[in-house]
């Protein structure tokens, strides 16, 4: 199956984060595909690359990088992340930032799409 | 208008001003009303009361999204729909709720259409995609 995940909510703050990732993991280790991860509302949080969590702790935005660099679609929206102080100079690498309609390719190519939020 | 393409819906349950979620999903509505796909939209739950008239975020220092919401249908965004049920459990009259455009030949204001929360369910299980805020 094609999945595509859409992401609402910060780091850290709600569990939507790491349920995200662990889903999209488990997906993968299926054979399923993923075919985007969007990251939207506060989800943008997400893709900053100054996050500095402590070291015996998930480093989130890390781990979304490395996603990217397998090849997966990592898109941040652009209005939301505008709002919220997410430009390219803090992108976390192998994510981009775009518009909503990145969204709506994603889900016109997916099987499925799955919302994490609060 | 398009209604060719994929059936997605679009769920709005929270309620608004307390949160951003209300407000961007509109912003969802817009974008997806100009690719193509067969969009619906389905306030339930807390999300009905963004559809109570007469809210002004003004003294909230908000923009607020009330005047968004009343250009829906002028942004192709047509298949808008509210449950039945969650406006009763918040004492909402159905007539009470804002319109969403207005009728080009008649003027007369078009509001959500009023769905029981069985038809929502027969609507979810047409869906290619179900998009959840």
């Amino acid at each position: 199956m094609i999945i595509s995940i859409l992401l609402l909510e910060g780091p850290y703050n709600h569990e939507a984060s790491d349920s995200a990732y662990h889903f999209t993991q488990a997906a993968l280790a299926k054979g399923h595909t993923i075919r985007g991860v969007f990251f939207y509302d506060d989800g943008v949080y997400n893709a900053t690359k100054l996050m500095d969590p402590p070291q015996d702790d998930r480093h989130i935005s890390k781990r979304w990088s490395e996603l990217g660099a397998t090849g997966i679609d990592m898109v941040v929206c652009v209005a939301a992340a505008k709002r919220r102080g997410i430009t390219n100079e803090v992108l976390a690498p192998n994510i981009r930032i775009s518009g909503l309609g990145q969204l709506a390719s994603m889900i016109h190519e997916s099987d499925r799409i799955v919302t994490f939020g609060d | 208008m398009a209604e060719k393409g994929k059936k997605v819906m679009v769920t709005v349950r929270k309620a608004p001003h307390g949160s951003i979620y209300v407000q961007e999903s509109i912003e969802v509505m817009f974008i997806f009303a100009t690719y193509e796909m067969d969009l619906s939209v389905v306030f339930l739950d807390d999300g009905v009361l963004a559809l109570q008239a007469g809210q002004d975020t003004k003294d909230l220092g908000i923009k607020g999204f009330m005047a968004s919401l009343g250009a829906l249908v002028d942004w192709e965004v047509t298949k808008v729909y509210v449950d039945r049920q969650s406006l009763k459990d918040r004492g909402i009259p159905e007539d009470a709720i804002i319109a969403i455009g207005k009728d080009d030949d008649s003027g007369a204001p078009i509001r959500p259409t009023v769905l029981d929360s069985a038809e929502v369910a027969a609507m979810m299980t047409e869906q290619h995609s179900i998009v959840s805020f």
